[in-house]
């Protein structure tokens, strides 16, 4: 910039001094004039079950509660998610040394122990799996988090865009009407990848 | 405090304080102010950085025995 020519005689460093305020408002000008986007969020939610249902739709609904722009593309087991019914969503233990088998109900010691049931045992008895779903609902419910169908609920008034992965409809035999009708669109990787790349937050679930 | 508006968040977990004072303020005009009760613990710093990433102003934090009271300016 010192290189140009002083066309008008200028001092150098006055010359100096006037590039660099041009520079500086040039700048402030074209921050004024780039519209304020929303901090933008997209995430993935691939599985199916009680438990894996929540991150995908809590970080969604208070992402949009913070004023974000969301989009949840559901793919494989995620669909699950936007089935009509909810209520069919279940939880195993079976395998998930994570998760903790505290029943949800007696006194506070009682309710404090980690049962871990071995996974021989779960896998014999029948029904386990829906018991330990309707134990996790009731701790769900005991401590004031709120049904899967609610957040989604949030969530669709919020305007967040639930999107379904087109190839996974096909490839568990699904109808469009199993779903719910909120769903914005079916679309490929193809489709949603580029929508990743522009967010913010991009998220795998 | 003064406030003109009130929320009753208490016994509710993450995200719903959060998404319910933000329903509780759309209606609402600038300069209003929400009063939040809440007994979640994670909703003190939740509030913060709800105030932080709207705009609103958060007046004051209190708290009342396990109960948290949030008084929000729009």
């Amino acid at each position: 910039m010192g290189e140009m020519e002083n066309v008008a005689g200028l001092d150098p460093a006055l010359a100096q001094h006037i590039d660099a305020l041009v520079a500086r408002k040039v700048e402030e000008q074209l921050a004024r004039m780039k519209p304020k986007a929303p901090p933008s969020m997209t995430i993935i939610a691939t599985k199916g079950t009680l438990d894996w249902a929540y991150p995908p739709f809590i970080l969604a609904s208070t992402a949009a509660a913070l004023g974000w722009d969301v989009a949840v593309f559901f793919t494989f087991y995620g669909l699950n998610l936007l089935q009509k019914d909810l209520s069919a969503l279940k939880v195993s233990p079976l395998g998930n040394p994570g998760m903790p088998m505290k029943m949800p109900f007696g006194p506070k010691w009682f309710r404090g122990i980690n049962w871990n049931i071995p996974n021989a045992v779960q896998a014999v008895v029948p029904g386990f799996e829906s018991l330990a779903t309707t134990l996790m609902k009731q701790t769900i419910s005991n401590n004031g988090v709120a049904k899967v169908a609610d957040l989604r609920k949030v969530c669709i008034e919020s305007d967040v865009k639930l999107i379904a992965c087109q190839m996974t409809v096909d490839l568990f035999g699904f109808e469009h009407s199993d779903f719910i009708p909120e769903i914005s669109e079916f679309c490929g990787a193809t489709r949603f990848l580029p929508m990743a790349q522009k967010a913010d937050v991009s998220l795998f679930i | 405090m003064n406030f003109d508006q009130e929320l009753d968040a208490r016994g509710l977990a993450c995200p719903m304080p959060i998404v319910k004072t933000k329903k509780a303020l759309a209606p609402m005009q600038e300069g209003q102010v929400l009063k939040v009760a809440a007994t979640d613990p994670g909703s003190v710093s939740d509030m913060k950085a709800f105030a932080d990433a709207t705009g609103h102003e958060l007046l004051s934090t209190e708290t009342q025995g396990n109960v948290f009271l949030f008084y929000l300016k729009k």
